[in-house]
């Protein structure tokens, strides 16, 4: 028990050490009374340039439309990685201290809420994503929630296969069509993921902002089917 | 000093780090240490996103509430937000991966206990 009491000890020192440097941050923060310059920037121009009510979207899809982008590439390798870690050599089937334990049934609630409530978890999915430039929501949120429906489906029915290739085909044209538009706006408007490709439009109306819906429509289809896929990886380990 | 709602949400997001700093350090067994960095991981994002709150402002999303006249005067900093908007994201692909990580390595020796892990040790 030695060892552990002084290991313990020395992370206790260092965590007061980084507590003492969180303390001084602390006692000289001073909130801004001004917004600063870039945010200055972007709650001046955002109506007449980009067009999309919700501040946040204009800056994740548009203004750093590329780190987004970049983004995206990010979530997608890790799900690819999980991906390929897990599928190199299923759990052995019987190993000794691993008993094949019998499987708990899901239960009546569960069974029949998860069929009343996935579609209605996509649906508030595809509105998320698809209301981003409007309300606080957007891609990412919006996949996230389907990737949520999917994690229902999976604790109901634990065994249930989802069809990798369908989820790969959605996150590969979502992808492919993501970069597509940006190099359109490369082409036909001022540059790469511009979004005035299509008309601006009215502020707060649904079919405003240029191309961001569309973008925005992509990225929580790709999210969603990358969640999906670690989900559905992690997911079919289990079986084994 | 601490009147503010920034100072009380930033300092919340600071005790969540060290809570997660704490438990990785400490804690042996895998799946734990994963818990503690996904704690550590949300105190930061709740730190960012204390540093764009501004007192009397609210969201930035321009309607009947803001209108785009007097946006400058209205609304909090957008940027901290599109960060952490970013920062969850990846810190989800992060953890997925952790966790994918850490059921090989259970595979492997059939134990999570970082201590029986010897080979990277000299």
């Amino acid at each position: 028990m030695e060892p552990i009491m002084i290991k313990n000890a020395i992370a206790l020192l260092l965590l007061a050490a980084v507590g003492a440097i969180f303390v001084s941050l602390l006692a000289g923060y001073m909130p801004d009374e001004q917004l600063n310059l870039t945010a200055r920037y972007y709650a001046e121009r955002t109506a007449q340039d980009i067009g999309t009510a919700n501040i946040v979207t204009a800056i994740v899809v548009t203004y750093r439309g590329l780190d987004t982008l970049g983004e995206v590439t990010v979530l997608f390798i890790s799900a690819a990685i999980v991906g390929l870690v897990l599928a190199q050599g299923r759990l052995p089937t019987n190993v000794p201290g691993s008993p094949q334990q019998p499987r708990v049934p899901v239960g009546e609630l569960l069974s029949t809420g998860s069929r009343l409530l996935t579609p209605l978890i996509l649906l508030l999915g595809i509105y998320v994503f698809v209301n981003g430039h409007l309300t606080p929501g957007g891609g990412f949120q919006g996949g996230a929630i389907i990737a949520s429906g999917m994690l229902l489906l999976l604790l109901a029915d634990p065994l249930k296969h989802f069809s990798h290739r369908l989820i790969d085909v959605i996150e590969s044209i979502s992808g492919l069509l993501f970069v597509g538009i940006g190099v359109l706006g490369l082409l036909y408007a001022g540059g790469f993921l511009d979004n005035r490709l299509l008309p601006i439009g009215t502020l707060g109306e649904l079919f405003s902002a240029g191309v961001i819906p569309l973008i925005y429509s992509l990225i929580g289809l790709k999210v969603g089917s990358e969640f999906s896929s670690m989900l559905a990886s992690l997911s079919e380990t289990e079986e084994a | 000093m601490m009147t503010s709602l920034a100072h009380w949400a930033m300092a919340a997001g600071f005790v969540l780090i060290l809570i997660g700093f704490y438990g990785a350090l400490t804690n042996r067994n895998l799946l734990r240490m994963i818990v503690a960095f996904c704690i550590a991981d949300t105190g930061v994002n709740i730190v960012l996103v204390a540093v764009g709150h501004m007192r009397g402002r609210t969201a930035p999303i321009l309607d009947s509430a803001v209108p785009v006249a007097d946006a400058v005067s209205r609304i909090i900093d957008p940027v901290p937000q599109a960060l952490v908007l970013t920062a969850i994201v990846i810190g989800l692909g992060v953890t997925a991966m952790m966790l994918a990580y850490a059921l090989k390595l259970y595979e492997k020796k059939r134990t999570l206990d970082i201590a029986k892990f010897t080979e990277l040790k000299w």
